[in-house]
Order: C-alpha cells, then sequence, then structure tokens
C-alpha cells in the first residue's frame, strides 16, 4: 500500500512539532525517517497512527484521504506500529495481547483463546519467530516482546508498518534479525517506514531515507551516502563523529568491586557475582544490553539497593552498606540513567537544583539558612562554564531541553571534589551537539585523574570513551575487554557469549 | 592494546565460560516474618488459653431445629481443648521456623490452619459452660458479609479499570437510603433494588466526571463523596424519612426464600440456601463478575484499560469511555449492596446506618488481590469476625463487649497489613489518563 503524507502541521503549544510535511512511501519500500532525538519523528507517526490529531495536512493511503479519529480507524485502514516503548499489558499471555481490541469470541462475549493462539502461531511460524502464545509477556526477553508487537501489527493485516526507534533495546545480533524481518515484510509487499536516529541502521536497511530536522523535512538522501554526509544533514552542520581522546594514564586501582550480588525483593538475582577494578585516570565503561543488571550495579554503587552482598572499596575504604550520604561525601560524583526522575527536580530552578546534594553543609547552607548569594554566584559561574542555555539561574530546570538539563546535573556533579564519576547513560535522548559537550566532559574528568565508570547501551558511546569495557548479561560479566575491542565481538558479548582471549590479557 | 579475541559459543568449558543461556537466578531470601507472627499469637494464644484458661464444657450445636437431619452437638472440655490447641500452635510455629531456616517459603495453608486453630480454641475459651451456635453464627456471618461483598465487587471491577473507588461507602449508603425510599412509597422491594442500583450509578457518574474527565486525585474525590452522601442522607433522614418514617420509611423486606433439597443439607444449607433474593443475586453477581473479567471480551478490555491504557488506546479501546462505563457498573453493583441494609436485613434507613462497611469492603479488594473471588472470601472473613462479635456478646463471654467490637477492624489490618505481603494491583489503577 502507498502512504502519502501532506502538508502534515503539529503544534504544541508555541512548539511547532511537525512543520508542513511532506513524506511518501511506495508499496514494498523500507523508508527510513532519520532525524536527532526531539527532530519530529515520533510526533509524525502518532499523527499517522490517530493518537494525535494534526492542525494541518492530510494523510493518503493508495490516494484516497483518510480521516483517522483514532488509533482504530489507522488500524482498520491497514497501518500498524511497533513502538518504542512496547504496548503490551505485561501481565497478560501473548495471545491475549495479540487478540486485544479485536476480540474473537463465542456466547456471551466469551474469549476464544483457541483462535487466537492458532493466529499467533500461525504468523510466528511464516516468520519464524519463536513465540509461544500462552507466555506471560512480562516473562519473555524484549527481544521476544517486540516480535509480539509486530505479530499484533501482522494480526491485523497491516499493509503500512512503522518501527519507532525499534533497535533501541536490542544487541546487535537481534538488531541484524530484525533488519532479515523488515526486509522479509517488504519482499511480501509491505510498506515500512523505519524511524531511527543511527545512521549505520539507515544504510543497512533503507531503500531510502528522508531526513527530519527540528520539526521540517531537510532532504532526502540514498542509502549509500556517507555516515557524515547523513550526520550533517541530520544535525545542519557538519559532525565530528569521533571523539578527541588520548591514550588513557591508568594510576593506581580506586574502585575495587569483588562478589557483588545484589537481588530483588523476590530474591532474583540482579547482579551475580560481579567484580571488577577501576584504575584512577581511566574510563571503565559497562556495555550490555538495557535490563542486564547495570541499572542495579550503579544503584548498588550509590547505595540505593537494600539487598547487597559483595565488597565495594574505593581507595581502601569500603562503601557498602553505607548510606547515600556518606557515598556522595566519600567522592562519588552519580549522573543517574534518568535525569528527569532522579537527578533532577523539575520545579526546582537551575540553582536550586546545582546545591541539591550539598544542601546539609556549608558553604550552601549556614545556620539552617540557605546562602543565597553565595548560591547565585556558584550558579552563575557553573552555568558559564557548563554552557547551559537558558534565562538565567532561576528558570525552572522542567523547562530546560534534555541537552541543557544534562548539563545541569554534570555540573553538579562535576563541581564536587570526586574520587570516583559514575554516569549511567550519559546521552541517552540528546541532541549531537550536547553528546559531544558531555563526552568531552567525561574525558576532561579522566584526564584529571579520576576513575570513571560509563553505563551506556549505546556501542558508539562505548566505543568512543572506553578504555576498557566490561560487558554484562543477566547480571553477570561477560568479560572485561580492551576499549578497541570490534563491534562484532562486543555484540556476541552482549548476547551472553563469552570471549576466549588469546595472548596478552586486556 | 590490540588483544586477538576469538568468541566461543555459550554454555562452552573453556576458561571463564561462566555464562549460560539459561533464565534468571533465583535466590530465597529468607524472611522471618511469619514465624515470629506465629510465635507471637502462639504466645498469646497460651497465655489465654493456658495461663488464663477456663475450666468447663464448651458446647457447639451444629443444627437447627427446623433442619431434617439432626446432628448432635459437639461438647468439648475447655481447658484440655486449649492445651491441645496451643501445643498444635507451637508445632506449626517450630515447622515454620524451620522452613524458613532451610530456606524455604512458609506455604499459606500452613498460616490458614493455624488461624483455624487459634479460632477454634478462643471460641471453645469463650463458651466454656455455653453454647454457641454454629448455623447462626455462619448465617449471620453471611448476612453481615452481604454488602460488603457487593462493595468489593464494585470496588474490583472500578481498580481493575484503572479508577480508585473510595466512594464504595457513599455508593452503599446512597443505595440503602433510595431503596427504603422508593420501596416504602412503592411497596415493592424490587423498584427499591432497581432504586438502590440508579443511586449507586449517580455517586459513581460524579467519581467518574470528575476523575477521568477532569483528573482530580481519585482518592479526594472519592472521600468527598462519602461526605457529601453522608451529609444528604443525613439531612434527608432527619427532615423527610423520621416525620414521616411510616409512609416514607418502612419499606417491606424481601422474604427467605428456602431452596429445595440444598437448604437441607447439614450446617451448609441453612446458611447459604435459606436467604433473600438479595443474597441469591450476590451468588450470581460474583460468578458473574468472575467469569466476565477472566473470561469475556469485556474483561480482557477492562484490565487491558486498567494495567496499561495507553496500550489498549493504540488497539482501538476508549479508555475513558471503559473506565466511565465500568465505574458506574461497579457503583450499581455496590448500590445493590446498600440495599440489603434496608431490604435484606434492618427493614428501615437509619443515619449512617452502613456503618464503614465501604471502607471494610475496600480492605477486602485489597486483601483479595483484587480478584473477585478471593475478595468474596476476604469480605466473608470479615463478616464472620464482625458476627463472632455479636454471638460472643449474646452468649455472655468474659471479654469485654467494648474490646470484642474493635475484633472485625483488627482481622482488617492484620489482614491487610500483615498477610497481603507484597501483592500487586492493577498498574495504572489510580492513575488518570492523559493524552497529549
Amino acid at each position: 500500500m502507498k502512504l502519502e503524507l501532506r502538508g502534515i502541521t503539529k503544534r504544541f503549544g508555541a512548539l511547532v512539532a511537525n512543520d508542513h510535511i511532506n513524506l511518501t512511501v511506495e508499496a514494498g519500500e523500507i523508508h527510513a525517517l532519520l532525524g536527532e532525538n526531539g527532530a519530529g519523528k515520533s510526533t509524525l507517526m502518532n499523527v499517522l497512527y490517530g493518537l494525535y490529531r494534526a492542525e494541518e495536512g492530510e494523510i493518503l493511503l493508495d490516494d484516497v484521504v483518510q480521516h483517522f479519529s483514532g488509533p482504530g480507524d489507522a488500524m482498520a485502514a491497514g497501518i500498524g506500529m511497533v513502538h518504542q516503548h512496547f504496548m503490551l499489558i505485561p501481565v497478560f499471555t501473548v495471545a491475549e495481547n495479540v487478540m486485544l481490541g479485536h476480540e474473537e469470541t463465542g456466547f456471551g462475549g466469551h474469549l476464544d483463546l483457541p483462535a487466537a493462539r492458532r493466529r499467533v502461531t500461525e504468523i510466528s511460524a511464516r516468520f519464524g519467530f519463536d513465540v509461544d502464545p500462552d507466555a506471560l509477556v512480562e516473562d519473555l526477553p524484549v527481544g521476544v516482546q517486540q516480535r509480539v508487537e509486530i505479530i499484533k501489527a501482522l494480526s491485523r493485516d497491516a499493509k503500512v508498518l512503522v518501527f519507532d526507534e525499534p533497535t533501541a533495546v536490542l544487541t546487535p545480533q537481534e538488531t541484524d534479525e530484525l533488519m532479515g524481518i523488515m526486509r522479509q515484510l517488504r519482499d511480501s509487499g509491505t510498506s515500512i517506514v523505519f524511524i531511527t536516529h543511527k545512521l549505520r541502521e539507515v544504510r543497512a536497511v533503507a531503500d531510502r531515507i528522508t531526513v527530519i530536522r527540528l520539526g521540517a523535512v531537510v532532504g532526502q538522501a540514498s542509502p549509500t551516502a556517507s555516515n557524515e554526509e547523513l550526520a550533517t544533514m541530520m544535525v545542519g552542520r557538519p559532525v565530528d563523529l569521533t571523539v578527541d581522546k588520548s591514550p588513557a594514564a591508568p594510576g593506581a586501582p580506586a574502585l575495587v568491586v569483588t562478589d557483588l550480588t545484589v537481588l530483588d525483593p523476590r530474591g532474583q538475582v540482579l547482579v551475580n557475582n560481579v567484580s571488577f577494578t577501576v584504575h584512577a585516570g581511566e574510563i571503565l565503561a559497562i556495555a550490555g544490553v538495557q535490563g542486564n543488571g547495570q541499572t542495579e550495579l550503579t544503584e548498588a554503587l550509590m547505595g540505593l539497593q537494600p539487598r547487597v552482598s559483595g565488597g565495594i572499596t574505593l581507595d581502601g575504604a569500603s562503601l557498602r552498606n553505607h548510606t547515600v550520604r556518606r557515598i556522595l561525601d566519600a567522592g562519588v560524583g552519580f549522573v543517574p540513567e534518568d535525569r528527569t526522575e532522579d537527578g533532577l527536580v523539575g520545579e526546582f530552578t537551575i540553582a536550586e537544583n546545582l546545591m541539591l546534594d550539598r544542601s546539609h553543609q556549608p558553604p550552601f547552607v549556614k545556620r539552617f539558612n540557605v546562602q543565597l548569594s553565595f548560591l547565585a554566584r556558584f550558579a552563575e559561574d557553573k552555568v558559564k562554564e557548563f554552557d547551559v542555555r537558558s534565562q538565567g539561574i532561576d528558570t525552572l530546570v522542567a523547562r530546560l531541553s534534555g541537552g541543557n538539563q544534562q548539563k545541569v546535573v554534570l555540573a553538579r556533579e562535576l563541581s564536587r571534589d570526586l574520587r570516583l564519576f559514575i554516569a549511567a547513560q550519559p546521552t541517552r535522548g540528546l541532541d549531537v551537539g550536547s553528546i559531544e559537550f558531555v563526552h568531552e566532559g567525561i574525558i576532561a574528568t579522566r584526564d584529571a585523574g579520576t576513575p570513571v565508570i560509563v553505563i551506556s547501551t549505546e556501542l558508539d558511546e562505548v566505543a568512543a570513551l572506553a578504555d576498557r569495557i566490561l560487558v554484562m548479561f543477566r547480571g553477570r560479566v561477560v568479560g572485561i575487554v580492551p576499549g578497541d575491542t570490534p563491534r562484532a565481538v562486543l555484540g556476541l558479548m552482549m548476547a551472553g557469549e563469552t570471549p576466549t582471549e588469546e595472548g596478552a590479557a586486556a | 592494546m590490540s588483544t586477538p579475541i576469538t568468541v566461543s559459543p555459550a554454555g562452552s568449558t573453556g576458561p571463564g565460560a561462566a555464562v549460560t543461556a539459561a533464565g534468571p537466578d533465583f535466590e530465597q531470601i529468607k524472611s522471618w516474618k511469619t514465624p515470629i507472627a506465629l510465635a507471637i499469637f502462639s504466645v498469646l494464644g497460651f497465655l489465654l488459653l493456658v495461663v488464663f484458661g477456663r475450666d468447663g464444657e464448651s458446647t457447639m450445636r451444629l443444627s437447627t431445629t427446623t433442619d431434617l437431619i439432626q446432628l448432635p452437638d459437639v461438647v468439648l472440655p475447655t481447658r484440655p481443648t486449649g492445651i491441645a490447641v496451643v501445643a498444635l500452635l507451637l508445632l506449626i510455629t517450630a515447622a515454620s521456623g524451620w522452613l524458613v531456616r532451610s530456606k524455604a517459603k512458609v506455604p499459606i495453608w500452613l498460616v490458614t490452619v493455624f488461624a483455624v486453630f487459634l479460632l477454634v480454641g478462643f471460641l471453645a475459651w469463650a463458651s466454656a459452660d455455653h453454647t454457641i451456635p454454629v448455623p447462626g453464627l455462619l448465617f449471620g456471618s453471611l448476612s453481615l458479609a452481604v454488602p460488603l461483598i457487593f462493595g468489593a465487587l464494585g470496588g474490583v471491577i472500578s481498580e481493575r479499570v484503572g479508577v480508585v473507588n473510595v466512594a464504595i461507602e457513599g455508593q452503599l449508603l446512597a443505595g440503602a437510603f433510595t431503596s427504603a425510599m422508593v420501596a416504602s412509597i412503592t411497596q415493592q422491594p424490587l423498584l427499591g433494588l432497581v432504586a438502590a442500583m440508579l443511586a449507586g450509578v449517580l455517586v459513581s457518574f460524579v467519581l467518574a466526571a470528575f476523575a477521568i474527565k477532569y483528573f482530580v486525585d481519585q482518592v479526594i474525590v472519592g472521600v468527598v463523596l462519602n461526605v457529601l452522601v453522608s451529609g444528604v442522607t443525613g439531612f434527608l433522614f432527619s427532615q423527610l424519612l423520621a416525620p414521616n418514617a411510616g409512609t416514607l420509611n418502612s419499606p417491606p423486606r424481601f422474604e427467605n426464600i428456602n431452596i429445595p433439597l440444598l437448604s437441607e443439607i447439614p450446617i451448609i444449607g441453612p446458611v447459604f440456601f435459606r436467604q433473600t433474593l438479595i443474597v441469591y443475586i450476590m451468588y450470581v453477581a460474583v460468578a458473574c463478575v468472575y467469569f466476565g473479567l477472566f473470561h469475556t471480551k469485556w474483561g480482557l478490555r477492562l484490565r487491558a484499560v486498567g494495567e496499561h491504557p495507553q496500550a489498549a488506546d493504540t488497539v482501538g479501546i476508549n479508555v475513558a469511555r471503559t473506565r466511565f462505563w465500568n465505574v458506574s457498573l461497579a457503583g450499581a453493583i455496590a448500590g445493590l449492596g446498600g440495599a440489603y441494609f434496608t431490604l435484606g436485613s434492618v427493614g428501615a434507613f437509619g443515619k449512617e446506618m452502613t456503618a464503614g462497611a465501604g471502607f471494610i469492603a475496600l480492605a477486602a479488594v485489597i486483601f483479595g488481590r483484587w480478584d473477585p473471588i478471593r475478595a468474596t472470601l476476604a469480605a466473608l472473613l470479615f463478616g464472620f469476625a464482625s458476627n463472632l462479635q455479636n454471638v460472643l456478646s449474646i452468649i455472655g463471654s468474659p471479654v469485654p463487649s467494648e474490646f470484642m467490637l474493635m475484633l472485625p477492624y483488627l482481622v482488617t489490618i492484620f489482614a491487610v497489613a500483615g498477610l497481603v505481603g507484597q501483592s500487586r494491583g492493577p498498574a495504572a489503577s489510580g492513575k488518570p489518563y492523559i493524552k497529549s
């Protein structure tokens, strides 16, 4: 089915998320929609899917104008979507999720589960998925959950299938498999819209590429274009994709973690006997697919997990079972992975956020009074130093862009006297300019002799920053390898395959 | 730094091949909560049944005079019974301690057996030289549980669809008031039932409108509605019903209907099958809500909206509409429970006559883990606790009646706080679904 979007405009208040966007997707092609985070790709697709109502423009399927008042209409017209955050009910089975919204029923509305099971099995078989229709979705790995999403769309005979950032949660191998599925779907006549900001994937799978920047189409590109050309179109200026980094000069071991184990309240082992050492002046990157224990590991280091066993020592002193306060006072700086949830108080000003973790002692607080003039001077300095673009230090943090929010977090953490710096997903959701800034900040911290841990699910980021790479899978350390380890090896390790080292140890 | 690296497949026996592709690992967390709680209750049991034990004989009557099959009374010597019970309690406590030590879970049935023994011991102790009419105790328990069960069903539906229903109390009270008035005027108890349902729906409309359309905090709306209904019915009662009690507040009550055969089963028959129409409606309602929630399209969509409204939206389910109508349905069911106060048991409306039953129903929802059958069982437990207090004060137990009045609420607190542990409610319950 041919899909055409004409002059789509969507505003949120004063912000124009989509500005007269035109897009044509021919039947049986994979059309990549490339753009930075916040460029308006997801908004556009939500308009197409009937979740948002556009102020202007029209949607055509096979040259017929469509009027969608909700996702139900879009689905009935043959549009399916694989959402970035899966739209699956965790406590339902696969069959229940697939049938939801177009249930086949018997007498008295009785659900016809056998029919739904048959449907799941039939579509699974067609694409070589191995999905158990009676498995609870919450028990499935994310890669399989995504296949459930695909089955869900196909069970409604989708002719146009939208993949919204589908690779964010996948291992490199799963990504390759997904691309195979996309090609298979294309060859069977389905039109595919592939939304992403990853240049490598676009070039691997797309038939045509449309680049979006700041809510407007900036042009078309062919899959043969180079990374640099695509990045320049996406960002609007020439981009240096590599990070300048001198070789590390590792010093003495600083952070020593031995046999660290973290349990959740049900007794599930989230971090399993993890041991590693970080030396002064090096960056240890912790790589792995989302949800393999990295989050819990950092939380255990910060004293945020209640059921921890094993040893954590920093410069010889134990940190385990200390309060967060004492761990901060020991000189640990922390950039949490979700800045809006854990890193900042949105309804506080920039200045207030800058003193959040030092509100108990001079110079910020003396005799129970916040030293406002000192805070103002401090905040002005930091805003300049870290290039936080805002209307002043009294701006509410919630009003800032993601990049500027992250700079506030960095400014707060790096302005303390650090003996260990932990940055979890430091560039998630940021634009290219902010990513460069954050990476430079992390490397400068390392060069000042501080041990640094970077947790990232993005292999590009791991490759750019790491002196050594620790790969986690299902709570365990698969291996610790040098920073220049090839992507293919890292990819296999992220799927749990152990590297065997020949020659010198890492 | 260019170490040559090759990759071996998972699970190979090479050095460092520790990671296999198995599922998540589990390690049993030792929790001493249950053994400690059982130990405390065992000690309390020991103090009451042995140290302050009473002498005499405790009689439990198992049949009513009208039964076809007459069962003989059970006579227990009070003090030896107490000692035997305490011995069993200590045994179970020791067993649970041993289980936790060896990293196993204490099964829920063991805790239930413990509670039953403790109950038997307490009953024997309290009825020394008296007779406990067991059918009467159970019959009264069911009667007191009826409004709780209707309220809990309303609560389960409402919470499952994603709206916290604190207004059950208000819905019960509104149902009780309108059913009394309408049934008095028309002299038709059935019309009273319909009116009670409508009154419950009306309360739900307000809750639904504020919670779903205007995103007001659902708990606050619920609490305010309870106060509002209490105020309005109280005002109308003193201004309208009390002066004209003969015409406006003397509804005809439903008669007890004996179901042939079933009502003659020993013990169970008189309890379950010599009830009024409302109670039989309740049996049907429990079965229908259970079947509906877990086996029909209605239930699937309802639960989807309560778990992950956005996912439901993306498959074309109208979240606001689903929530609105199901919250209304919940109100209708809770309203039926209100009618039971006036048309089933008391026979007239009284100010604040629900006396917190709606909140106990809410507790039953949580204790029953948002499952209609379990919530019904929880409501029966609370009904039993209330009626135990009634029966014991009638036969003259040595426990002060003020203390016994606390019993149902104590049971509620222990049940909800202690036994539930980490039960998980519908993920989106209480959260408004705001579309941008």
